[in-house]
């Protein structure tokens, strides 16, 4: 087996010197009928190379490739084009095979990204300090209210409309475990995001954090600095959850208009769609929060011999050395796509950044305004950067799978993120990043001309 | 004779090495390059991208932001900065690194390329579910292969991590606790057990309590009787436990634990030791977390991202998370979310995440069990526990091997600080091996051995390389042992010599500023401490 180094020569040396007539004899814990004397039954035996490539490919062929067609998802996962270099980069071995820096003289690569890759993180999303990585945005939003649970001591968190309806499952979800409580309600076809209601709620309810996303699920954009106030008038915290930190190289980034937790996904610079995962969580506060972070820190320090470096910090928070009393359970986090977010962040820079903004929001207002003019159409947002809801005249959901038999991946439809609100179903979330070409906006344009006759 | 040193290289006299080497105007030494923060040598002016320039339109509802502060690099100014970086690295594609507990083995090349192809890099979670078939696909498959690698009955993939998978089992057991109005409030958890496990039991809301070890290193399982009542939910188990020693008693363990109306988790970081020899189902276990970036080979990546499938047990699979991906009598396939968790699985108890798990992981665990099949996955688990047994019993009489005396060990060897010198630890013989060209040991841990070495060589190391590592680390042994002050400056060839963690700790540094213009450096952050 071509990843098995030892011989069978190998192997009858080395149990002479262990002491053992055959390998069973190591397996000796192991009761009578429990170890099993052969391959198990009905697996697949090894196989070459060749004929696994084979295995895989044929599954991979049987699904449609967002870069073969007209291509317009997001809601959370979003395709831009990432530099060669970055895949480059990250397939070298001495990132890919290697461990979570515990060991820092041999690490100072990883540690030093990292490092770098909260720096970057905090700049982007307006915070003073971001961590080294979470799962995802959905576990770094539930770990935030976790930690405005700690910080305010109260149990109860807003969610407000427009955050990804998969989110808020995971909050409901944890929150059932840990006392905590969760309110949160659907959004409107409405360019409106009830900010009022908001206000009201936050002061008539006192919770610990509200959460909003930005821009939130319909692609919708509003300032926090409203809402920041409100939460600190009545002693809470200000959760902001940003999927695309794309848009953040064009609008204002939470952390500047107040908001004390910053969390997102950050799949869309760097990370590909990969059906979802692995992604990046992004994680980021004020200082004085910083011992109550999930999650792992890289910090500065210097050598014996005076000499620059980086190691893990602040490790009194996390599992391996509080155990019970840990801020989180995690462990292994997103290293190498945190790696690649950096990365593909550098190539960029705030030059880069903002020009990648640009090209994407004015494609998706050339798109918002050939689209909304489908009679019947009506485009939904006063405000977006690169992704808008339409409503249709038919229902969106089966609009999408009509749109699949003409070659276009056309949105998702709000019926698939809200099933049980009919008063979204007429609505197409259309997202709009720069690898949309005119002509795929307009095969999008005609596909859906079509279905909404 | 393996030779030991097959270069014929011999160590140069001390006066031409270690902290005596001759300073260099640039800081580098020869391959040993030194590189700057990417904020002391870029600039927002400079980019390594070019992108069309599209002005019109502006919907941004007034919120446009000014000035970002990132600094870019030009294409080969980035590709030098991440090169040289990660030279300063240590990694298993350079050599042996044996992290007890972390089973770093070889990442095959052929998965990386299955993963890139675009049929499953390229394609939305949120795609309609024809135009995903061959995804569901292999999330299906590979979900089999685990369940019947481990005679579990269902699997739960979409966990992100171990510790995500962990909390994924216990949630399962709350649930089904619940489901029959049982308010147990109490997990028991081996003092050896991983930070995780407790973390996640308190996380879930239960009372965390320890079961004592026997002098051989396993669980006392009179103790853990005596213990079980009503109020216990759940007892967690690593098996094989991180002193690298199979738990004999594990079934009568589970049937002790059943029959006071608990559940058994099992903690799976060490399935590599049993992969295709022992199935947990037969052991009694309801939920056990299998860490693809382990057994299975997916990268780690200096610390990620994993996955962390859950294997549950009959009585338990009802409760499972969603989405998950099932097979239809016609083969298609489709991922059954909330919607038809109506039909389809209406005790879920709830979503972990917000898609479907770490699909990238899925591919390349796939590419690895296909390429294996059942005879080498079982060949693994015999190869490393082999290797493991040879460090062991090459290393015995100049290391304190606490449990060596009750037999073999499976896949992790583990030895303790007595005999070192005074003055002489654990952590002077890691940092001793680093100078000789080896990642150290997973260090005080666990918690129950003295000065804890839990050497993990993995099934991809050649009789050769556990020779050398052997010779070295028997070297380093005995110098502790005499006292050789030459360890304590230790590492003195690595990029770095020792680091200050407590200065870190003490004046956290966590992201760069750029120092005031009269040279004031950074500030600290305020309450250090």
């Amino acid at each position: 087996m071509r990843y098995l180094p030892l011989s069978d020569a190998d192997r009858s040396a080395m149990l002479e010197k262990v002491g053992a007539s055959s390998i069973d004899e190591l397996f000796r814990d192991v009761p009578e009928g429990l170890l099993l004397d052969g391959p198990i039954k009905g697996l697949s035996l090894h196989a070459s190379e060749m004929a696994v490539e084979r295995d895989m490919s044929a599954m991979a062929r049987k699904n449609m490739v967002a870069g073969d067609v007209p291509f317009f998802l997001g809601c959370g996962a979003y395709k831009h084009h990432v530099p060669a270099t970055v895949d480059h980069i990250i397939q070298r071995g001495e990132f890919l095979t290697a461990y979570t820096p515990y060991q820092p003289e041999i690490a100072q690569g990883t540690l030093q990204v990292l490092f770098e890759f909260q720096t970057q993180v905090a700049r982007l999303l307006g915070c003073e300090v971001a961590n080294a990585s979470m799962y995802d945005g959905s576990t770094a939003m539930w770990e935030a209210i976790g930690m405005a649970r700690r910080i305010t001591r109260r149990t109860l968190a807003i969610i407000h409309e427009g955050v990804h309806p998969h989110y808020v499952s995971v909050a409901r979800t944890m929150a059932k475990f840990t006392g905590d409580s969760i309110a949160d309600r659907s959004p409107q076809l409405s360019g409106d995001m009830q900010i009022d209601k908001l206000l009201a709620e936050i002061e008539a309810n006192q919770p610990s954090c509200v959460v909003v996303q930005y821009p939130d699920i319909l692609g919708r954009i509003t300032d926090l600095q409203p809402i920041a106030d409100a939460c600190h008038a009545n002693g809470a915290l200000l959760v902001a959850v940003v999927t695309e930190p794309v848009a953040l190289g064009l609008i204002k980034s939470p952390g500047e208009m107040g908001a004390d937790i910053v969390v997102g996904e950050g799949q869309s610079i760097g990370v590909g769609l990969q059906f979802g995962g692995p992604y990046v969580g992004l994680f980021a506060t004020r200082e004085k929060y910083v011992r109550q972070m999930p999650g792992r820190l890289a910090g500065e320090t210097v050598d014996a011999e005076g000499k620059r470096g980086f190691v893990l910090t602040l490790s009194t928070r996390e599992q391996h050395i509080r155990r019970e009393k840990a801020t989180s359970n995690i462990c292994t986090n997103s290293g190498l796509c945190a790696l690649a977010w950096s990365i593909h962040m550098t190539l960029l820079g705030e030059k880069g950044l903002t020009a990648l903004a640009q090209l994407n929001h004015a494609r998706a207002c050339e798109a918002a305004k050939r689209l909304s003019a489908i009679p019947g159409v009506r485009l939904v947002n006063d405000s977006f950067f690169n992704e808008f809801t339409l409503e249709l005249p038919v229902e969106a959901r089966p609009a999408v799978h009509a749109m699949v038999k003409k070659g276009v991946l056309g949105g998702v439809s709000l019926g698939r993120l809200y099933p049980a609100e009919p008063q979204l179903a007429n609505g197409l979330v259309v997202a709009v990043t720069e690898v949309a070409s005119d002509e795929d906006i307009g095969a999008l344009e005609a596909a859906l001309k079509e279905v909404c006759k | 004779m393996t030779a030991v040193n097959p270069s014929g290289w011999r160590p140069s006299s001390p006066a031409t090495s270690g902290s005596e080497m001759q300073p260099t105007v640039t800081g580098n030494r020869a391959l040993m390059l030194e590189e700057p923060l990417l904020f002391e040598i870029g600039s927002r002016d400079q980019t390594g991208v070019d992108i069309e320039q599209r002005e019109g339109g502006n919907r941004l509802g007034g919120l446009e932001r000014s000035g970002i502060d990132l600094p870019g690099l030009s294409e080969p100014e980035a590709v030098r900065h991440y090169t040289r970086l990660s030279r300063q690295n240590y990694a298993i594609d350079l050599g042996l690194f044996p992290l007890g507990s972390c089973t770093m083995k070889h990442n095959p090349r052929l998965n990386e390329k299955m993963a890139r192809l675009p049929g499953f890099a390229d394609i939305h979670p949120l795609q309609p579910q024809e135009t995903v078939q061959g995804a569901l696909e292999v999330i299906n498959r590979l979900a089999f292969w685990l369940i019947d690698l481990t005679g579990m009955h269902g699997v739960a993939m979409s966990p992100k991590a171990g510790a995500h998978g962990e909390l994924c089992g216990l949630l399962c057991i709350r649930a089904a606790l619940e489901a029959r109005g049982d308010a147990r409030q109490v997990v028991l958890v081996p003092e050896s057990a991983h930070g995780t496990n407790p973390a996640t039991a308190a996380f879930c809301g239960y009372r965390v309590e320890n079961i004592p070890a026997t002098k051989e290193g396993r669980v006392d399982l009179e103790a853990l009787k005596t213990r079980l009542g009503p109020d216990v939910a759940a007892v967690m188990i690593t098996n094989p436990n991180t002193c690298g020693l199979f738990e004999p008693q594990m079934k009568e363990i589970s049937d002790a634990v059943h029959a006071a109306g608990g559940f058994v988790y099992c903690d799976g970081a060490n399935f590599n030791a049993i992969v295709g020899k022992v199935r947990p189902g037969d052991l009694g276990v309801d939920a056990m977390h299998i860490n693809l970036h382990k057994t299975f080979s997916t990268p780690h990546g200096g610390g990620g991202p994993g996955s962390g499938p859950v294997v549950l047990s009959e009585a338990l699979s009802p409760y499972g998370p969603l989405p998950f991906a099932a097979k239809y009598p016609d083969g298609s396939f489709k991922m059954v979310e909330e919607e038809h968790a109506g039909e389809e699985h209406p005790d879920a108890f709830g979503r972990m995440v917000a898609f479907h798990g770490q699909m990238g992981m899925f591919t390349r665990a796939l590419t690895y069990i296909l390429s294996h099949g059942a005879d080498g996955l079982k060949q693994v688990a015999e190869d490393s526990v082999l290797n493991a047994n040879y460090l062991l019993r090459s290393l015995d009489d100049v290391l304190d091997a606490p449990f060596g005396f009750s037999g073999p060990c499976m896949h992790e060897a583990i030895f303790s600080d007595k005999g070192f010198a005074d003055g002489f630890s654990t952590l002077d013989v890691a940092k001793a091996l680093i100078d000789e060209g080896f990642h150290p040991m997973t260090m005080y841990f666990p918690l129950v051995v003295h000065g804890a070495m839990l050497v993990e060589p993995t099934e991809t190391e050649s009789k050769a390389n556990l020779d050398q590592f052997i010779a070295a680390l028997r070297s380093i042994a005995e110098k502790a042992k005499a006292s050789d002050p030459s360890l304590k400056a230790a590492p003195v060839y690595a990029p770095r010599r020792r680091l200050d963690e407590t200065l870190a700790a003490r004046k956290p540094i966590l992201a760069y500023k750029t120092p005031a213009p009269d040279g004031v450096s950074a500030a600290p952050l305020a309450g250090g401490g």
